[in-house]
């Protein structure tokens, strides 16, 4: 391998909360699955919208609000090409990733939902991508997966073929860390005419992602674990399935004209948009994917790789410790079980280490019942992670294990 | 302030090692589950009250931290032949101390070595859990 001109260092030093301590110990911050931290840039983004460019989008003929329909634009834009170059039109911004998935249950399964009808998802899908599709009255038939935690992909055919509603699959699972091929499935789904949701919560931070040369219907993801801020995510979907669907919320902004006994809508995406949204967090958005397309992301790559690699073997080496999640495709997430001890008694005593891990099911009821282990407790990297922290990881891990005998 | 380390040396290890009172009563008078959704922590409490309002007997049985297994099991020796009233007045004791709300003259002997636990507030539903079940199942029979 070559010596890249990179320098994690720097990296983190884009990031203000990285110098920060946690309980009196230098922080060492595992838990980007859930969220990611923040470059500065965000920060600042976020910080001179509110300080200079504030004022409510759309209506308003003064400069101030010309100014921030225009960054609202810009921000969708933004997005749009960040997902391979799609038009504007077809990126919605929402919440986050769960609206994004319960809008698409909302707006494009329930209008026409048949009783019995089923969505097929993946034993490894978040709640996110489970409970909206129940809440409208679908079933939903899971994918069976291997015990390293790859996806079945023969089972997966013999259930398209059983024609669906919908495929609604995690491109890379939050708690195994396994890259599922999509591309492959949405061949596949197609073959049978069945529609392709992706929840790309955990991918788009990872590798660049281009929604087309995949083949799906809708893909969505969340700003806040793309080192953006909370509150504002994208449903991307196919122009012909937007403008089909009805809008799942009224309100200002998403109207054509309104009467007392009628009203028509804007076309998508406004017409998903009701309300005044959450501007400032389309700005820090943008700010945010700026940031990340600046980066060198091979070398994010290979350092994320590295971490990964360094981290498998050094927590195999634990006694006691499982690691579950071995797909050969995977970002990194390190999730395991150690004999003796609960995951949430690892997870505080590596919080005494200012170690911030998770531990729980991580939205994965369905999961953790294949497994057989009510919860589990997970290290997830970012490429502003270092070698040095999977170091005090492992020997937090150590010491734990010594304070149980 | 003893640190979390400290405190899973001195006293939560020993109770998740041995718990005191794990196992199920032949005739119960009084049970309740708890169950805390966000880790997948369940116990189970079984008490037999005679007609004095005396807790004769308590058991416990479950899967959880080590937190939450050492709290049933100090529960059950610190309520042990209490009457039902003590019983409720160490709840109101305990849960005071780890929400940062002591209750004044509280006398909760063993059970102040989770005092340290209040300083570590996403753990104290583990402490507390066996304590609201013994709550609950006090609250709901005869």
């Amino acid at each position: 391998m070559t010596t890249v001109a990179w320098d994690v260092a720097a990296l983190r030093a884009e990031f203000p909360i990285l110098g920060t301590t946690s309980r009196g110990k230098p922080l060492v911050y595992l838990d980007n699955g859930a969220t990611t931290q923040k470059p500065r840039v965000v920060i600042d983004a976020i910080t001179h919208f509110y300080a200079s460019g504030n004022a409510n989008i759309h209506r308003g003929v003064y400069q101030l609000s010309e100014q921030a329909t225009l960054a609202w634009d810009a921000a969708r834009h933004t997005v749009a090409q960040f997902l391979g170059g799609v038009p504007d039109e077809e990126i919605v911004f929402v919440r986050g990733t769960t609206e994004a998935v319960n809008l698409v249950a909302q707006s494009f399964v329930r209008p026409t939902l048949r009783a019995g009808d089923r969505v097929l998802v993946t034993t490894m899908e978040h709640h996110a991508n489970i409970v909206p599709w129940q809440l409208v009255g679908a079933t939903t038939v899971p994918i069976p997966i291997t015990p390293e935690g790859e996806l079945d992909l023969t089972a997966a055919e013999r259930l398209l073929a059983t024609r669906p509603r919908l495929l609604a699959v995690v491109h890379v699972s939050n708690a195994l860390g396994s890259i599922n091929p999509i591309a492959e499935l949405c061949r596949m789904a197609q073959a049978f005419g069945v529609p392709v949701l992706v929840d790309g919560a955990q991918a788009v931070s990872h590798f660049p992602v281009d929604v087309r040369a995949l083949g799906c219907d809708f893909y969505c993801f969340s700003g806040h674990k793309l080192f953006g801020p909370t509150g504002i995510g994208v449903l991307w979907a196919k122009r012909e399935h937007l403008e089909r669907m009805p809008p799942a919320q009224g309100g200002g902004d998403m109207i054509d004209q309104v009467t007392f006994a009628q009203t028509t809508f804007a076309p998508a995406p406004q017409k998903f948009e009701a309300g005044t949204p959450h501007i400032a967090g389309a700005v820090g958005l943008a700010a945010a994917i700026d940031w990340l397309e600046s980066q060198d992301r091979e070398a994010l790559h290979a350092h994320e790789a590295a971490l990964l690699a360094a981290g498998t073997t050094a927590l195999q080496a634990v006694p006691g410790l499982r690691l579950v999640g071995t797909a050969a495709a995977k970002v990194g997430i390190l999730t395991f079980t150690m004999d003796g001890i609960h995951p949430h008694d690892i997870a505080s005593l590596l919080d005494g280490e200012g170690v911030c891990i998770r531990a729980g099911h991580h939205c994965t009821q369905p999961l953790h019942q294949y497994l057989g282990v009510a919860a589990t407790a997970r290290a997830s990297l970012a490429p502003y992670n270092t070698l040095a922290e999977i170091e005090t990881l492992t020997a937090a891990l150590e010491s734990a294990r010594r304070i149980f005998g | 302030m003893a640190t979390l380390s400290e405190l899973y040396q001195g006293v939560i290890i020993e109770h998740d090692r041995s718990p005191r009172n794990f196992r199920t009563l032949a005739a119960p008078t009084h049970h309740a589950e708890g169950r805390n959704p966000l880790c997948g922590d369940e116990v189970s409490l079984e008490l037999e009250v005679n007609s004095a309002g005396q807790i004769t007997d308590i058991a416990f049985q479950g899967r959880g931290c080590a937190v939450s297994k050492a709290s049933a099991s100090l529960l059950t020796t610190a309520v042990r032949g209490k009457t039902v009233a003590e019983a409720r007045e160490l709840f109101d004791g305990f849960h005071g101390l780890l929400t940062g709300a002591p209750v004044p003259g509280a006398r909760l002997g063993k059970l102040e070595v989770f005092a340290g636990l209040a300083a570590y507030p996403m753990r104290v539903k583990c402490a507390t859990l066996p304590w609201h079940a013994m709550r609950q199942a006090l609250d709901e029979k005869k």
